[in-house]
């Protein structure tokens, strides 16, 4: 009951906030004064109904994960945003080793087997996106520079990025 | 005698030696990404995508490989049904409610070779189906205009919404979110940015294989996080596999018949190949009645399914080819795949790249015979392959997909994205929303705001344009029928659920 109504909130805000963005599209001659402005509109006027049934007319809950699981999740959401900017400066094997580790302990709590998977699957994918697919430009390793590394990781902290 | 024409075409060009060995390596990988529960025929085509286009293939080889990998998928959806009484994905459910029982009295080998030829008939019937039927449907497309496009996109949203879940609502937040997305982005007629936030990385919009890739492959990894990856060993032992030609024989029927409904299924835009085996296995129950024992474990209860199935993913081809409007979850990836291929599907497909159209029919053709000789005898590999554990297979599935975008792209901000549609496909399945009309939003979103606005350029901004044609009205008539009618029929027609231990 809760979820579906925090949920239709959620999308009713987002919906209405999505109205008044649309409202502001610049238009100009070749476009007209409404064609760019309509459709979305139409889409966040019907988000916003949908809505409302949602909050008035909710589903049962789902089972929600525990706190712990919770925690887990967010480990995971970093250890991706992280390796999604460090793969420009340090390039495919280090970054995926450490990533693939880490998601691996996360689904079965066992830090032998979990580093054995994250390097196997490294070097694993390294070999196939190298030799057999031909995309070494895109696993090449690279050696960073501080700098660089601050670079890509400040990425990921608000204001101070780019 | 025109069409076998065209299909000597399509023949010369997919019975290349380089393509056929494409059709066979789709199949197999298909196969294992349809049998691995959790990877879907949707996400395995969704992660393929980048590395394929990565890998420069021509718009033939890269069709003849994804094609492949999609029926692959079809076909391998059944193994852990059958096996583990998970399905390996969404319409291999049904096939888990006789599947599943029959394998715990030790004849799983007898439900595989059985699933597997009724996997081949009906996408061999759902091919021929699609042979005969594109072409006219094609001619039929060059009457729609504007606003009978506007309404077909809109028919597509409804049925799909309607099949798909649960809550009507649910599916038409979906949709709208999806939308939502794809009007992010420079606006093609006055190249002003539009609801990007000044942010110059959305300039260009939100890649539909970002959000797909996200919301199939990155969600599962956080569904296996939360399950710590229960529930994927093997449940029954595989002895020997012979051929059980006289189930095969007894079901001859039931497989014709289920073919006819998943094809119909299949077909209509929106549904797809869930709804196909669904009916499939409604339709035969009830023939069979009381006396039929569905449920416990009866051939028929596994071939019609499958052949309802794999006849509702070759129908669901038909819509998608001949007026760019994707029948499944899958089609409308493999429509993104042809338009990252730079074609467009589309009445004009036939007749401007007839070499694609009819080498893809081929190789449709080729894939099945190829993935019926390779799933008799080798079962037992995938059976294998099947006991790889998830805490290999996920963190492997996650790295192959960002480094997939990551090739595509070569932008962090699209890892990003990547991670957030992941979060975003996490809370919207947990809330059982549904996410394919999200995809399919952002798929469409574009060309379904082209109908909308040269429906309105041509009639100077009057609304009742959009009703004009006998066309038009019918296909509003038939979204909202098909958009109101599951709430009624719900009661009705509720999904069986999977049989537990």
């Amino acid at each position: 009951m809760a979820s579906d109504r925090i949920f239709g909130l959620i999308t009713l805000i987002t919906a209405v906030a999505y109205i008044a963005a649309a409202t502001q599209i610049q238009t100009n001659f070749f476009s007209g004064d409404y064609l760019p402005k309509l459709f979305p509109m139409l889409i966040g006027a019907v988000a916003a109904i949908c809505s409302l049934v949602l909050i008035f007319k909710p589903d049962p809950d789902p089972d929600w994960p525990m706190a712990r699981t919770w925690g887990n999740l967010l480990v995971a959401v970093i250890v991706l945003a992280v390796y999604s900017v460090m793969m420009t400066p340090l390039g495919f094997i280090l970054p995926t080793a450490i990533a693939a580790s880490i998601l691996s302990y996360q689904i079965s709590p066992n830090a032998k087997q979990a580093v054995l998977a994250g390097i196997g699957l490294s070097l694993g994918l390294f070999a196939i996106f190298k030799f057999v697919l031909m995309l070494g430009n895109v696993v090449a390793y690279r050696i960073p520079t501080p700098a660089k590394l601050w670079d890509a990781f400040s990425i990921l902290i608000p204001f101070v990025g780019h | 005698m025109e069409t076998l024409a065209n299909l000597a075409l399509g023949f010369s060009v997919a019975l290349s030696p380089y393509t056929l060995m494409l059709a066979v390596v789709g199949c197999f990988i298909g196969t294992i990404i349809g049998a691995l529960p959790g990877l879907g025929p949707s996400n395995g085509v969704a992660i393929l995508i980048p590395i394929s286009f990565a890998l420069g293939l021509d718009a033939t080889a890269a069709l003849v490989l994804m094609t492949s990998v999609y029926y692959g998928a079809m076909y391998g959806g059944r193994i852990s049904s059958i096996l583990l009484n998970i399905p390996g994905d969404e319409p291999a459910l049904m096939t888990t409610l006789d599947g599943y029982p029959m394998a715990k009295r030790g004849e799983a080998g007898n439900a595989l070779v059985l699933s597997g030829a009724a996997s081949f008939v009906g996408a061999f019937l759902a091919t021929i189906g699609l042979i005969l039927l594109a072409p006219v449907l094609a001619r039929v497309a060059f009457l729609f205009g504007p606003a009978e496009y506007f309404a077909l996109y809109l028919l597509a949203f409804c049925t799909l919404g309607g099949m798909a879940s649960n809550n009507q609502a649910k599916s038409a937040i979906a949709a709208c979110i999806g939308l939502g997305i794809a009007m992010i982005g420079v606006d093609s007629t006055s190249g002003l940015p539009r609801l990007t936030g000044g942010n110059l990385h959305l300039y260009d919009g939100v890649d539909f294989l970002v959000a797909i890739v996200g919301l199939f492959a990155i969600a599962e990894l956080f569904f296996f996080i939360e399950s710590h990856g229960k529930g994927s060993s093997i449940g029954v032992v595989l002895d020997k596999v012979k051929i059980p030609w006289k189930y095969i024989r007894e079901t001859i029927p039931t497989m014709l018949r289920a073919s006819g409904v998943g094809f119909v299924a299949g077909v209509l835009p929106g549904a797809g190949a869930s709804l196909g085996s669904f009916l499939a296995y409604m339709t035969e129950k009830s023939i069979a009645g009381e006396k039929g024992k569905f449920g416990t474990g009866v051939p028929k209860g596994v071939a019609a399914p499958e052949a309802g199935n794999n006849a509702a993913a070759g129908g669901a081809l038909v819509p998608m080819l001949t007026l760019g409007v994707p029948g499944s979850g899958t089609t409308a990836v493999l429509l993104a795949l042809l338009m990252t291929l730079n074609i467009t599907p589309g009445p004009t497909l036939f007749r401007d790249n007839p070499d694609v159209v009819w080498g893809l029919i081929a190789s449709l053709l080729i894939a099945n015979v190829v993935l019926l000789i390779m799933n008799v005898p080798m079962v037992k590999i995938f059976v294998k392959i099947l006991s790889v554990p998830a805490w290999i297979l996920l963190p492997g599935v996650t790295m192959v997909s960002t480094t997939g975008i990551f090739a595509l792209t070569g932008s962090y901000f699209d890892l990003l994205m990547l991670i957030g549609f992941g979060v975003l496909g996490y809370f919207l399945r947990k809330l059982d929303v549904p996410t394919v009309p999200v995809i399919l939003g952002i798929l469409l979103g574009g060309n379904m705001e082209d109908a909308l606005r040269r429906a309105m350029t041509l009639s100077d901004g009057d609304p009742s344009y959009l009703f004009s044609s006998p066309i038009a009205i019918g296909l509003w008539i038939a979204a909202i029928a098909g958009f109101v009618a599951p709430m009624f029929l719900r009661g009705i027609l509720k999904k069986p659920q999977a049989v537990s231990d």
